[in-house]
C-alpha cells in the first residue's frame, strides 16, 4: 500500500539537500567545536556558516542566534528564563490559549511559583483580540509570549502590532515561530520581537536542532549550564551534522519559495473544499481559509464522524493525518486550541481533524486523500 | 491436497488490552493469513496526580506485541460509555444492595457493543479478544458458544448475555487452547506480555482496596448487624460492602455450644440490618429457587417454556442441575436439583446444555421452599 504523508505540521521529512550537507559533515568533519585544534576549527566553521545563514534568515545578527535542541527547549529557556531574571521587575505575564503545550507548560510551572499569566481568548477563527492584549497589559507585565502562527488551525497572531504597543513598555516579546517559520517572512528587528524560537524539523530539516533569537537587550541566564558552548548561553557540544542540516534546510526556503508554498497550500486547501462539496459531503473548516494564514494547516470538522474513526480508517487505507495529540495511553486528548475557538462541548472537539501540507505533498495526494475521505465519512455516516 | 482458507479480505479489529491473551489472539489470527488490526480500548480514567495512568504501561505492552506482530494498532476511548452504562449500574446495583457482576455489563455494553460498534467503523468482518470461550455454526447458521476448553479459565459465565448477532461478529482464537499453552506460544514467538501477570479483579478497581474504592463514589452507612432472631451482634460498615455468604468478620463463636465461624445470611436494606448466623452451610444460606429476570439466549431463544439444563450462579463454581420455568419473555423461575448455598441478588445465573452456554440473566430473589430469603 501506498502511504501519503499528510502530517506535515508534526514534522516533515528530510530534503534531498539537507541529507547531502549532513553525510558529508559526518564523513568528512567529526570534531568538537571548541577545540583549538585543526579538528575542531574545521567543525567551528561549519558552525559559523551555519549561524550566519540562521541569522539572516530573520534578519538577525549571528551572535542573536543561541543554537538549541529544537523549540520545545529555546521556549522552555526564553519563558522560564525571563520570568526568573526579571522576577523583580513584575510578576504578570500574558500569553494566548491556544500556544503549543511547550509554552502553556513552562507557563503553568511559573504560575506555581506565583507569576501571573494572562491568558488571551481567541475567537472561532482562532485569532485574538488587541483590545483584550491591550486590556491585559500592565505595569507588572515582564514578558508576552505570543505564537505567531497556531500548529492547530493556522491562524496568525499579530505579532507586529504587540510588537509596536511593547516598543516603549519594560516586556520583553517572545514568539514561537515553528509553524510560521517555513512560510513567512520574518524580520525580527521590523516585528519588534525580542526573543523567537525555531525548530529545523518542521522545515524538511533534521530532528532535535532548532535556535532561539535573542535580541541584545536580553539578559538571561542559559537554561542548560555546563560548558561555554553557543558563547556561555547554551551548554553541550554542538551538532555539527544536525546544524549543517538545519542550514541547508534554511538555504531551501527563500522569500520566494516561502510565498510560492503559502499560495499552493492555499491551492490544497481549496481543492480539499471544492471535492468535498461537490461529492455533497458535510464538512466545516476549524478556524478560516485565508491567504494570510499558515496555509499549510487545515482542519476539518466532520460532523457525525468522530475522530477516531476517521483518523484510523484514513490511515488503514494509507493516508496520515493527525487526529489532535495522544495521552500515554493512545487516548485522544481534547484539543486545548479547538475547546478554546468552539467551547469543550463543541462536537468540533472530537470530530475533527487536521490534514498538514508539506513541500513534498503533490495535488494527486490531495485528489487521492479527498476521494478516500469522501469514502469514509459517507461509510460512516450511513453506520 | 490440503485446502488454505485465504483470509487475507478478512478484517478482524482484535481488542488488545496488554495482556496475554489478547496478544495471542492477535498472533494467532494474524498466522491464519486475517487482515488484523489492533486497538486499545480505554474504558476508565484512574490518571494519578502526576498525569500517570495504569493504562500507559498497558498501551505500551499492545505497542510491542503488534510490532512484533507486524499489524497496525491504535487506541480509542470508551469512557464516557463505560461510566454511562457500566459504572451506572454497578452503583445502582451496590445501592439497592445487590452484587452487581459488572464484568458481565462489560462485555455486553462496551467489548461486544460499543467496541464491536467502533470496529465495524473500521470495515471489520470479525472482532476477537482473547476470552476463554469458544464457538462453532451449526447446518443453520446459527452460532453456539461453548465453554472454553481449560476449564479453569472458562469465560462463558461473562459472555452469556451476548446476542447471537453479536457471537456472529466474534472469533475466539484461543477457546480451544490451555491458559499454559497460551503463555507458552507467546513465548515462543517472543511476544513481551508473555509472562506477565494476569489482571485480577473488577477492571476498573484493578488489585485497589475495594471497600475504599466504593466508599470514594457511595456513601456508608453503618448499621446494626444481628441474627435472624433479633439477636444484636455487632455492627456492620455498610451493607454494599458484604456479599451473601461470605464470612462476617465477627470473632469465632459467641455462644459455648455453636462455635462455627460466623456468615452473612441476609441484608435488609430498609431497615440497613446486616444479617448473620453461624455455620457454612446455615440454612439460611441454602435456597431451593430463584427469580430471574434480563434473561437473554446466545442462539436467540430458550429451548423451551420449561426445560431442564445445568446453571452457574457465579463464576468458577460447579454446575448444578436446575429445572427452568420461563415466566415472561425475559423472566424465568429456575429451581435447583439440590440446594445451592447463598445465591446473590444482582448475579448471573448462567444454563449450559453440556458445553454450550445457552444464556443466561440476572438473580433477583432466592428462595427456600416458600418462604424468600432475606437477601435484600
Amino acid at each position: 500500500m501506498k502511504h501519503i504523508y499528510l502530517d506535515n505540521a508534526a514534522t516533515t521529512p528530510m530534503a534531498p539537500a539537507v541529507i547531502d550537507a549532513m553525510t558529508a559533515q559526518m564523513q568528512a568533519d567529526f570534531g568538537n567545536a571548541s577545540s583549538t585544534h585543526w579538528f575542531g576549527r574545521q567543525a567551528h566553521t561549519v558552525l559559523d556558516l551555519a549561524r550566519t545563514t540562521l541569522a539572516a534568515s530573520i534578519n538577525a545578527k549571528p551572535e542573536q542566534i543561541v543554537i538549541t535542541s529544537g523549540a520545545t527547549e529555546a521556549n522552555n529557556t526564553a519563558i522560564m528564563q525571563t520570568a526568573h531574571a526579571r522576577a523583580s521587575l513584575g510578576k504578570h505575564i500574558i500569553t494566548t490559549a491556544i500556544e503549543h503545550l511547550s509554552v502553556l507548560k513552562p507557563l503553568a510551572a511559573l504560575e506555581q511559583e506565583g507569576f501571573r499569566v494572562t491568558y488571551l481568548p481567541v475567537n472561532d477563527a482562532g485569532e485574538i483580540s488587541l483590545a483584550d492584549f491591550d486590556a491585559a497589559l500592565d505595569d507588572d507585565t515582564i514578558l508576552v509570549t505570543m505564537m505567531m502562527g497556531n500548529n492547530e488551525v493556522g491562524s496568525v497572531m499579530p505579532i507586529q502590532a504587540v510588537g509596536e504597543r511593547l516598543r516603549k513598555h519594560q516586556a520583553w516579546f517572545h514568539t514561537d515561530a515553528t509553524q510560521a517559520y517555513g512560510l513567512l517572512a520574518i524580520d525580527v528587528a521590523a516585528l519588534g520581537v525580542d526573543l523567537l524560537s525555531v525548530s529545523a524539523h518542521k522545515l524538511n530539516g533534521p530532528k532535535g536542532v532548532g535556535f532561539l533569537y535573542r535580541g541584545d537587550a536580553v539578559t538571561i541566564a542559559p537554561l542548560l549550564r555546563g560548558g561555554e558552548q553557543e558563547t556561555k548561553r547554551r551548554a553541550g557540544t554542538e551538532n555539527i551534522p544536525a546544524i549543517a542540516g538545519f542550514a541547508a534546510a534554511v538555504d531551501l526556503v527563500t522569500p520566494a519559495e516561502k510565498a510560492a508554498r503559502q499560495a499552493k497550500y492555499f491551492g490544497f486547501k481549496q481543492q480539499i473544499i471544492d471535492a468535498l462539496t461537490a461529492a455533497n459531503v458535510e464538512f466545516a473548516v476549524n478556524g478560516t481559509v485565508k491567504p494570510g494564514n499558515l496555509n499549510h494547516v487545515f482542519n476539518l470538522w466532520l460532523p457525525g464522524c468522530s475522530t477516531y474513526a476517521v483518523q484510523t480508517n484514513l490511515d488503514l487505507a494509507g493516508f496520515a493525518v493527525s487526529g489532535g495529540s495522544a495521552c500515554t495511553a493512545g487516548s485522544l486528548e481534547p484539543s486545548h486550541v479547538l475547546t478554546a475557538m468552539y467551547g469543550a462541548d463543541s462536537p468540533r472537539v472530537s470530530e475533527s481533524i487536521r490534514v498538514s501540507f508539506g513541500a513534498t505533498t503533490t495535488s494527486a495526494d490531495i485528489a487521492a486523500f479527498a476521494s478516500a475521505l469522501i469514502k469514509i465519512v459517507t461509510k460512516l455516516r450511513k453506520h | 491436497m490440503v485446502m488454505v482458507l485465504d483470509h487475507s479480505n478478512t478484517r478482524v479489529v482484535v481488542g488488545m488490552s496488554g495482556g496475554v491473551d489478547s496478544s495471542v489472539t492477535a498472533l494467532l489470527l494474524k498466522q491464519q493469513g486475517y487482515d488484523v488490526v489492533g486497538v486499545f480500548m480505554k474504558n476508565w480514567d484512574d490518571t494519578d496526580e502526576n498525569g500517570v495512568c495504569t493504562a500507559t504501561t498497558d498501551y505500551a505492552d499492545v505497542a510491542k506485541v503488534a510490532s512484533k506482530i507486524g499489524i497496525p494498532y491504535y487506541s480509542i476511548n470508551f469512557e464516557k460509555e463505560y461510566w454511562d452504562r457500566v459504572f451506572q449500574y454497578f452503583l445502582t446495583e451496590y445501592k439497592a444492595g445487590r452484587t452487581p457482576n459488572p464484568d458481565v455489563m462489560c462485555n455486553k455494553e462496551i467489548k461486544f457493543k460499543a467496541f464491536l460498534d467502533y470496529a465495524e467503523e473500521l470495515d471489520a468482518d470479525y472482532i476477537a479478544m482473547g476470552h476463554y470461550a469458544q464457538v462453532t455454526t451449526d447446518a443453520n447458521g446459527v452460532v453456539h458458544m461453548l465453554r472454553g476448553a481449560d476449564g479453569n479459565k472458562d469465560q462463558t459465565y461473562f459472555l452469556s448475555q451476548l446476542s447471537q448477532a453479536q457471537l456472529q461478529k466474534s472469533l475466539f482464537p484461543i477457546g480451544h487452547l490451555q491458559k499454559p499453552e497460551v503463555r507458552r506460544i507467546a513465548e515462543e514467538a517472543g511476544l513481551a506480555t508473555a509472562h506477565k501477570k494476569d489482571s485480577t479483579g473488577i477492571c476498573f478497581i484493578g488489585e485497589r482496596n475495594f471497600k475504599q474504592f466504593l466508599s470514594t463514589y457511595l456513601p456508608a452507612q453503618p448499621g446494626k448487624m444481628m441474627t435472624l432472631d433479633g439477636e444484636e451482634k455487632g455492627t456492620h460498615d455498610g451493607l454494599m460492602y458484604y456479599t451473601i455468604g461470605q464470612r462476617s468478620g465477627l470473632g469465632i463463636g459467641g455462644n459455648s455450644e455453636n462455635s462455627e465461624p460466623w456468615f452473612v445470611i441476609g441484608k435488609d436494606i430498609d431497615k440497613n440490618i446486616l444479617y448473620v448466623g453461624q455455620g457454612f452451610n446455615n440454612p439460611a444460606l441454602m435456597a431451593t429457587h430463584l427469580d430471574a429476570s434480563g434473561l437473554s439466549w446466545t442462539t436467540g431463544a430458550p429451548v423451551g417454556s420449561e426445560f431442564h439444563v445445568t446453571a452457574k450462579f457465579r463464576y468458577r463454581q460447579p454446575d448444578v442441575g436446575v429445572t427452568v420455568r420461563m415466566t415472561g419473555t425475559d423472566t424465568a423461575t429456575v429451581e435447583f436439583d439440590e440446594p445451592v448455598r447463598a445465591i446473590t441478588p444482582g448475579q448471573a445465573v448462567v444454563f449450559y446444555n453440556g458445553a454450550e452456554c445457552l444464556g443466561g440473566g440476572t438473580i433477583d430473589h432466592a428462595y427456600a421452599q416458600t418462604r424468600e430469603l432475606q437477601y435484600v
